[in-house]
């Protein structure tokens, strides 16, 4: 790509500080943006990421690995390239990272979204030379309603179920999702349940000092119990097995970015979609691309080929970043579960909790 | 219009009945006549003609959305579907307004047509602006004539006879022909009192249900409760003579006028107050009936030359009689209206309307033994009707069958593959096969369905892996996979690459087992061809 970063078939690689950015697969020194599965590889010797990331990251890599944590905006030089985080505004955590190197600035933004979180610190734009961006929703059909008017949907259908004696079932990633979600359903309708890997994900949030509201974890139910009115917050693969029928009759509703088309929504055969997502819609792209902006973009994830060819017509420096070693592009599929199951699959259900599959 | 967007929510949220069915029993409750009646007209499947082209459509979003032209294509291959890449595309607008679904349609939809395009445009625009998503969709589902939703007929008829406290039987035969949506023929759907019959007003028509091939017909019941009939391939229909008219009306309720002179000559001969339910065919004198694809050549013709009248003749087979002599017969007995129906059919004696041969034979194993054979006489395979039986409404379980013959198979090779629609939106399952001629493969079926909704991932993952070009949406893919097609019939066909066209091909079964080398040849697959053509 240039003379400080090469895509490699484990990943990014920056060549005179000799480590990689959010490997494919377990290597020596792993720079990461944030906690998700697909950038944070379980097995790597040595991490290095942001400080609000440390409880997440923590708990979803071996405890065995060396880990240091950086304050947002803090330098560390390595091997002659400054290294320093800045908030994505995806998760908890989430970073942009910034490699400086003999004058030239580049910005490897990992997932990012602009807007309020409340479960997170917000974007910033970073002056770059070159930027490596995710285009997941590079398409102009993603356009993010506001996220008041999801947060009152998704209450209001809470209000509905439980006047008409139904359980909710909400599903969401999780970390990341499931937290944001939590945050904002309004606990004065009912009480709030989550699934066990949602609730290690509140309590990593909380130990970082998020605020959240009262959650029960499933699990520590014990017998028959009435969950009329109650609200379950819960990762996406439980839709469909055994786990779900404690709940009685229940309204099932799935939240991500993906819901914003008909098709995708039914295909996931669930009551409700809610449009909601933590990765940047396509005005937020350009916005983003055009506050950074580099004089080289490059394109990974989704629809990278569609958005770079958008660029250059817009007179921009723009290609795409020949992921090798990842398959290729499957988020138009709805892929975001996979990645969820990835990240369901390394913290294992409590026990005495049903295995999701 | 609010409310009918709500509606068009509800049901496309719901896969459960009786939900889909409690959101239209509530929606006709609240709306007005107009509205309900306009509710009805496209809920029943009837379509505005093109209000606006597609075309245009898709340049003012692009133009809306400040994107180029090939960026709103990328975007519909990936939403599979037009009104809502439009919707999707535009920057929301200023919603709600407060006219009702029957003020749309009549005051701001339907002068589109008329206008000129730069009015059209204008208009478009205005809607859009005054339009948010859920109010959008189903608008632009309206002007471009791709109003769908899931729900069946027999559950809007359902829903609006409990909504009239009036039998579903008297609410689908009131929608049956021709009407206007108007408020005045909504009062009547819904109304108590008995009404005369209009003079080309169909029957709703009697449906088969499939045997299934594994399970046999012994399922159905002893073989001597029945009679059997071909199944013929040819255009369903019903032959209407009242007050000195004839009225021809296909299975899905098109008026049939001129397409059928020698049909049409012949029903003059019957008396007023007769209805028959039969088969249009195309043949050459008894029972020598012809592949559907020489009918084919006779539908959607404006008039039909004397050339192709010679060349493609057509009879009516009469399988049914359900109003003779002005009164409905449809409660009797199958067999007191087939002693009918060859009475009345041999008092005219005309060879383009004749009466259905029933098939020899006490035992299934005696159909099975005639079924097999088919294929020789252009039939489909059987259709078993009970003798006992009224002439039911709709696909009503027990009373017909149809017994068809096990289709056609062949093990193709994926070679290329599109993004679905609907459901299978942004997932590659529309997929192009081929067979072997010599070394290069030539494709000859597409398929849809067939696969379940893992190994449509699974395919779709293989799609992206291993794609070798991309032709605007069109992938093509190494040649790996091998599925089984099954289909109905084959025909000639200088369309297509492989000169064979297949009828209604699916996927059957992905043959993990085989290699690609070990697909059918071109060859066999035209081995297959019927011995008439």
């Amino acid at each position: 790509m240039n003379n400080f970063l090469e895509s490699t078939s484990q990943g990014l690689y920056c060549i005179p500080g000799d480590f990689h950015i959010d490997p494919h697969s377990p290597v020596e020194r792993a720079v990461v943006t944030h906690a998700h599965s697909d950038h944070a590889r379980w097995g790597c010797q040595k991490y290095l990421a942001a400080k609000p990331c440390e409880q997440l990251l923590r708990l979803r890599m071996s405890p065995e690995a060396e880990f240091r944590f950086l304050p947002y905006g803090e330098t560390l030089t390595v091997g002659g390239v400054r290294v320093s985080f800045h908030p994505a505004g995806h998760i908890l955590g989430s970073a942009q990272i910034r490699l400086e190197y003999q004058g030239q600035v580049g910005l490897i933004t990992g997932d990012y979204k602009l807007g309020t979180d409340p479960t997170c610190e917000a974007w910033q734009p970073v002056r770059c030379h070159w930027m490596v961006s995710e285009s997941t929703f590079g398409l102009p059909i993603y356009r993010w309603p506001s996220q008041e008017g999801v947060f009152q949907s998704i209450n209001q259908w809470w209000q509905e179920c439980r006047d008409a004696g139904k359980c909710c079932l909400l599903y969401g990633y999780a970390i990341g999702k499931s937290q944001r979600l939590l945050a904002g359903l309004d606990p004065t309708i009912g009480r709030i349940y989550c699934h066990g890997a949602v609730e290690k994900g509140n309590e990593a949030y909380r130990r970082t000092g998020i605020a959240l509201p009262e959650t029960t974890y499933v699990g520590s139910v014990a017998g028959k119990h009435d969950w009329r009115g109650t609200m379950v917050v819960a990762v996406p693969s439980v839709h469909g097995t055994p786990w779900v029928k404690k709940f009685g009759r229940c309204s099932t509703a799935m939240s991500s970015g993906w819901m914003a088309v008909r098709g995708a929504r039914r295909r996931r055969s669930v009551d409700r979609g809610f449009v909601l997502s933590d990765h940047v819609d396509w005005q937020s792209l350009l916005t983003a691309i055009d506050a950074c902006n580099p004089e080289t973009v490059w394109l990974t994830h989704g629809y990278a080929a569609s958005v770079a060819r958008y660029l250059v017509e817009q007179g921009r420096d723009a290609r795409v970043l020949d992921s090798r070693g990842r398959s290729e592009v499957d988020e138009d599929a709805a892929d975001e579960v996979s990645s969820n199951e990835r990240a369901n699959a390394s913290i294992d259900p409590a026990p005495g909790e049903a295995k999701t599959p | 219009m609010i409310r009918f967007a709500a509606l068009f929510d509800a049901i496309d949220r719901t896969t459960k009945t009786n939900e889909k069915l409690a959101a239209l029993v509530q929606y006709f409750g609240d709306a007005n006549h107009a509205d309900a009646a306009w509710a009805t007209y496209f809920l029943s499947g009837y379509k505005l003609k093109q209000l606006v082209p597609t075309k245009l459509l898709r340049i003012w979003a692009a133009e809306e959305a400040s994107i180029p032209s090939w960026l709103f294509e990328e975007s519909y291959h990936s939403v599979g579907d037009l009104a809502e890449t439009l919707t999707l595309i535009v920057p929301p607008g200023e919603g709600p307004d407060d006219l009702s679904l029957s003020q749309w349609v009549e005051q701001r939809l339907m002068p589109l047509r008329a206008m000129e395009e730069v009015d059209q445009r204008d208009a478009v625009i205005t809607i859009w602006k005054q339009s948010h998503t859920q109010v959008r969709l189903v608008i632009l589902k309206l002007i471009t004539g791709a109003f769908r939703l899931g729900v069946s007929k027999s559950i809007v008829t359902r829903a609006i006879a409990e909504h009239a406290g009036v039998s579903s039987d008297v609410i689908s035969h009131r929608l049956m022909g021709i009407w206007k949506p108007t408020a005045s023929f909504f009062q009547n759907l819904i109304s108590k009192e008995v009404q005369d019959t209009i003079a080309s007003q169909p029957f709703p028509f009697c449906l088969a249900h499939p045997i299934d091939h594994e399970l046999g017909p012994e399922c159905i019941g002893p073989a001597k409760d029945f009679v059997a009939e071909w199944k013929w391939d040819g255009i369903r229909g019903q032959v209407i003579r009242r007050n000195e008219q004839v009225f021809i009306w296909s299975r899905g309720e098109d008026l049939m006028e001129n397409s059928w002179p020698e049909i049409e000559s012949a029903a003059q001969l019957l008396p007023n107050g007769t209805v028959l339910d039969g088969e249009i065919l195309a043949s050459l004198g008894e029972n020598q009936v012809l592949p559907f694809a020489n009918l084919q050549k006779r539908i959607g013709r404006k008039a039909v030359s004397n050339k192709l009248l010679k060349e493609v003749p057509v009879v009516f087979q009469a399988f049914d009689l359900l109003q003779d002599a002005g009164e409905d017969i449809r409660s009797q007995t199958f067999s007191e209206r087939r002693q009918r129906l060859e009475q009345l059919l041999s008092s005219i004696d005309h060879p383009n309307l004749c009466c259905t041969q029933l098939l020899q034979g006490t035992t299934w194993d005696e159909w099975a033994k005639i079924r097999d054979r088919s294929r020789e006489t252009n039939a489909e395979g059987l259709m078993l009707k009970r003798l006992d039986a009224s002439y039911e409404v709709g696909r009503v379980r027990g009373v017909w069958w149809k017994w068809k013959v096990t289709p056609y198979t062949i093990d193709a090779v994926l070679i290329y593959a599109q993004k679905g629609h609907g459901k299978r939106s942004g997932l590659y399952t529309d997929y192009t096969f081929a067979v072997w001629d010599g070394d290069t493969l030539v494709p000859f079926a597409k398929a849809y369905s067939g696969l379940d909704d893992s190994q449509m991932k699974a395919v779709d993952k293989f799609v992206r892996q291993n794609t070798r070009e991309s032709f605007g949406p069109v992938r093509s893919v190494a040649p790996a996979l091998v599925m089984e097609i099954a289909f109905e019939g084959l025909q000639r066909s200088p369309r297509h690459k492989s000169g064979i066209a297949t009828r209604f091909p699916r996927i059957v079964r992905w043959r993990q087992d085989k290699k690609p080398e070990e697909a059918n040849t071109l060859a066999e697959l035209i081995d297959l061809l019927p011995s008439i053509e």
